[in-house]
């Protein structure tokens, strides 16, 4: 692929063509602030934090939207654009409830992080906020839009990733806000809950029911895996606290999902700790399930299918499988089979 | 084909007909046919002669008569007296604000004699919902001169040496616009007409879809030819129904001669022209807005590039002009670039058309010669200043525009040397001010204006102009703070240098134009809490003159609130804490007693 050489900072760099100056300057370790910006949509030039100054141009072009090209001259951090970062996190922050000591998201949040960095203090704007009400009439998510920042990173995902295209802006001016069409609630709408939209949010508009209490960003330790539910077989990173799984989040390195997930995998994980769950095989005895150990286990089952090969032929013998199974297990299932019990009698729940 | 000896032409504006004209016609009707006069004088309903302070207007031909704020009543007299004896009737001629004789003619008026009129050439002359007058006036000509015997090329590039700058207000070159969407790789291209006018008090596109719309519609094909594109869109805002009717007939007429749809003029050369009506969205007048809402999608703007020119509509290579930039294009292919550019400044070449409003005497659209100064407008075409107030300075522009004040009234209006004021030719509207515009109630006017009507897209423009709001309203009420003019001036540098679009952009202009200029009445505000222009409420203080008071009790009966105290034949008294404010006192009062401070 070709390669241009821009200028960031007084560093030259080259970069693939097409790459735009906020990757470019990322590469090479500068730093560049971004709301709307997230790696797996298409970048809109939203949230105007990642403002630079590029030499022959007209103000201060959005990085994430400008695409490096040869010989450009940027710079990331001149008075100007401080400035201009600095008064954009304050104009956020004026419309932002700071309720950071119980908010869900503090640690992990953008705003946050930024403001910080920026040393932008809470009360320059005094003026209007806004006042929703908190929306948890979903089972899965709370939807606080007086956190929102409008970046549109729930929107696009919504289009981009899922295809589901449940969410858009609503209203104009200070009043925008993502959500349904007509600004209906979730529970109205057609949303499937996968949860993408709480994955991308940068702020705590968008947090689990489940999480909320259980444990900060910091304390978490995530515990790479496989997601039991499907042969999709998604990665998926189990959040775990003192031994506890207190959430799920797609694993970004996944080949299959990256981040994103459906909604039992990302909020179906209470099986874990349930009292019901199947821990140890049970044999029924008298009409009675009894615990048994796994050799005893599968000792009968190996008999049993045994003798009714004998004593039936293999084709006596049928095998359902699951599409629920990863790829390797219904592999193996089929090779176990036709192989062992010598029959082609093997299907699976997807065809029925 | 019917002689007649006469043509009443009476003005079907919305302007006119708000003001009564559409009763005006039905008398003439029912007069000239009562009198038997029908089938010798004809009745003719235009459309806007841009005159509109004075309308309902009533222009009598062959004379070329004017007259002004006709009413029903008056129609029985002009047909008795001007058209039966021959003699104007001399009440209803218009008479200039400055010299008071009398100036009957149409052409001669000050108003029109100072104007050029390219863009609107026929409005107010030609029945806009019949084809044939349109091309009696040597309409189509230019279409069919392109077609025939120019080149796609030779097209653009007289359209680049006629020097024509997008009338739209950003004033890029059109036929470089042209030139890179037809070099654009692609078989399938689109032509837009953006008619999505929203800056408020501008009428200028409305006034050629409703008075002209095959100047459009001309100008459109002539575009699409040079081009290469075979379809096209109006984007029109549903508030103008009238315009959208009669560019549907319009249309239709000119398909039915074989001047739109199919094989144009017998020749390979097609075009198919839509109508796509917006939906009350400001911010849909922006490019990239206005074709995400041609697809379907909400109106928002997206980042440029890729321009229109490389991306547009459906993602396929789409040039985009305003109505006032096509409607010239027909005169510059019918005239020649050499014409055209005869008119106007080096850089800023032909006419421009204004929406001239606010404290000038003559409102109206007004349709000059780029270069000529704002005083010539204001004073020469204008009339001069309402009440003979004293002038104090111009908005330009609209919402993106800024404030010009009475110093640089020598100002040529073009387009650099506007953005070298503070302000930007924007769309063309110019609203006059005078020594009681408040100039900070201006920009709380206009930010209200912008901030309702931001998209949201972007954090500077949705939350900056916001902010901005709240501080000019603050400062109105009196309860700005010294700070607050450092907050405004940073707030709109950021909100100027980071927004995605052109609306944002732009909308801190008011703010910091009059800023600029008028820095001094923000002062006067916040540390004095005192309106210089005497406009905010908030800040007037009402007292009376205990010497010129002679205690007649009027003002104390005439206010609302009881505010207002004394003995009889003693000085009153205004309690400041029950005044609201609302001026009945110095209505009432006789003897000047009662003062605004």
């Amino acid at each position: 692929m070709a390669l241009v050489t821009v200028t960031i900072d007084g560093l030259t760099v080259q970069v693939p063509e097409g790459t735009s100056v906020l990757d470019a300057a990322r590469s090479i370790g500068i730093n560049i602030p971004a709301l709307c910006h997230d790696p797996d949509l298409i970048p809109v030039g939203a949230c105007r934090l990642c403002v630079v100054e590029v030499e022959n141009m007209r103000n201060l072009p959005a990085s994430c939207v400008t695409i490096c090209t040869e010989g450009m001259v940027i710079r990331t951090n001149t008075p100007q654009i401080k400035e201009a970062r600095k008064t954009i996190l304050e104009l956020l922050v004026a419309n932002h409830p700071l309720d950071c000591l119980t908010c869900e998201k503090s640690g992990d949040c953008l705003l946050q992080e930024y403001c910080y960095e920026y040393g932008v203090k809470s009360d320059i704007f005094k003026g209007e906020q806004h006042d929703y009400p908190l929306e948890d009439d979903n089972p899965f998510y709370i939807r606080d839009m007086n956190k929102c920042i409008v970046c549109g990173r729930c929107i696009r995902t919504c289009e981009e990733v899922v295809g589901r295209n449940i969410l858009d802006f609503s209203y104009r001016g200070f009043k925008t806000k993502p959500g349904p069409f007509m600004d209906t609630t979730m529970s109205a709408s057609d949303c499937v809950y996968c949860g993408s939209c709480v994955t991308v949010c940068p702020v705590g508009a968008l947090v689990e029911k489940e999480r909320i209490g259980k444990g900060r960003h910091w304390e978490i330790e995530k515990v790479k895996t496989v997601c039991p539910y499907c042969g999709t077989g998604c990665t998926i990173d189990l959040n775990v606290k003192d031994g506890k799984v207190i959430g799920v989040t797609g694993n970004p390195d996944g080949d299959v999902n990256g981040r994103f997930l459906c909604v039992k995998g990302r909020f179906g994980y209470e099986f874990i700790d349930s009292d019901q769950r199947l821990k140890k095989p049970l044999i029924k005895k008298d009409g009675e399930f009894v615990e048994a150990s796994w050799d005893e286990a599968t000792s009968l089952v190996a008999s049993k299918l045994q003798e009714n090969k004998e004593k039936n032929g293999p084709d006596s013998t049928a095998v359902l499988s699951s599409a629920r199974c990863t790829n390797e297990e219904n592999y193996l299932l089929s090779k176990f089979t036709r192989a062992v019990i010598g029959t082609n009698n093997i299907d699976h729940c997807a065809r029925l | 084909m019917q002689l007649v000896r006469a043509h009443v032409l009476v003005c079907g504006g919305k302007n006119c007909t708000a003001s009564g004209s559409e009763q005006v016609r039905e008398a003439f009707a029912k007069e000239l046919e009562k009198k038997k006069l029908d089938q010798e004088i004809r009745l003719v309903e235009t459309d806007c002669h841009g005159f509109c302070e004075m309308g309902p207007l009533v222009i009598v031909y062959p004379e070329g008569t004017f007259y002004v704020r006709v009413t029903a009543e008056d129609v029985p007299v002009i047909i008795e007296e001007h058209l039966v004896k021959g003699r104007p009737v001399d009440r209803l001629l218009y008479k200039a604000p400055v010299k008071e004789d009398e100036i009957p003619k149409y052409k001669e008026l000050d108003f029109y004699r100072k104007q050029h009129r390219v863009a609107l050439r026929n409005c107010g002359s030609i029945n806009p919902e019949k084809i044939e007058e349109y091309i009696a006036r040597g309409g189509y000509a230019s279409l069919e001169k392109a077609i025939y015997d120019l080149t796609p090329e030779q097209v653009i590039e007289e359209t680049k040496t006629s020097g024509l700058r997008g009338r739209g207000g950003g004033g890029f070159p059109t036929g470089l616009k042209w030139e890179f969407c037809r070099r654009s790789p692609g078989d399938l291209k689109y032509l837009i007409c953006n008619a999505d006018e929203g800056d408020p008090g501008a009428f200028m596109d409305r006034s050629i879809l409703e008075g002209d719309p095959h100047s459009l519609i001309e100008g459109m094909a002539i575009a699409a030819y040079a081009i290469g594109c075979s379809e096209g869109y109006i984007y029109c805002r549903a508030e103008y129904p009238l315009a959208i009717k009669r560019l549907k007939i319009a249309i239709a007429q000119a398909e039915e001669l074989g001047l739109l749809g199919d094989n144009i003029l017998g020749t390979d050369f097609s075009f198919t022209l839509h109508i796509k009506e917006g939906a009350g969205a400001f911010v849909c007048g922006e490019e990239t807005a206005l074709m995400a809402s041609i697809e379907g999608k909400r109106g928002m703007p997206r980042v440029r590039p890729p321009f229109p020119a490389q991306k547009g509509l459906w993602d396929k290579p789409s040039n985009i002009n305003n109505v006032e930039t096509y409607a010239n294009v027909p005169m510059i292919i019918g005239k020649g670039a050499d014409w055209f550019g005869s008119m106007g400044t080096e850089k800023s070449k032909g006419t421009k058309v204004f929406a001239l409003t606010g404290k000038v005497n003559n409102t109206g659209l007004v349709e000059v010669p780029m270069g000529v100064t704002i005083r010539d407008i204001i004073f020469e075409i204008g009339g001069g200043i309402v009440g003979g107030k004293e002038y104090k300075g111009v908005q330009i522009g609209g919402p993106s525009g800024g404030c010009i004040p009475a110093s640089l009234m020598d100002t040529p209006v073009d387009y650099e040397s506007l953005i070298e004021a503070g302000a930007m030719m924007g769309s063309g509207g110019l609203v006059v001010m005078d020594e009681t515009t408040c100039m900070v109630d201006l920009s709380r006017f206009f930010l209200n204006f912008t901030q309702s009507e931001s998209c949201g897209k972007c954090t500077p423009c949705r939350e900056g102009t916001k902010r901005m709001l709240e501080i000019l309203t603050r400062i109105c009420e009196g309860e700005g703070v010294p700070e607050d003019i450092e907050t405004l001036e940073r707030l709109g540098r950021v909100i100027k240098s980071t927004a995605l679009c052109g609306l944002g952009n732009t909308a801190p202009n008011p703010v910091l134009s009059t800023l600029r200029y008028f820095r001094d009445e923000y002062e006067a505000h916040i540390y004095d809490k005192r309106c210089p222009a005497h406009a905010c409420s908030a800040l007037l203080v009402y007292t009376i003159d205990e010497e010129k008071c002679s205690g007649c009790g009027r003002c104390a009966r005439a206010c609302p609130a009881g505010a207002i105290t004394g003995e009889k034949k003693e000085p009153h008294k205004i309690d400041p804490e029950k005044c609201i404010k609302c001026g009945s006192c110095i209505e009432s009062c006789k003897r000047g007693a009662i003062l605004r401070l």
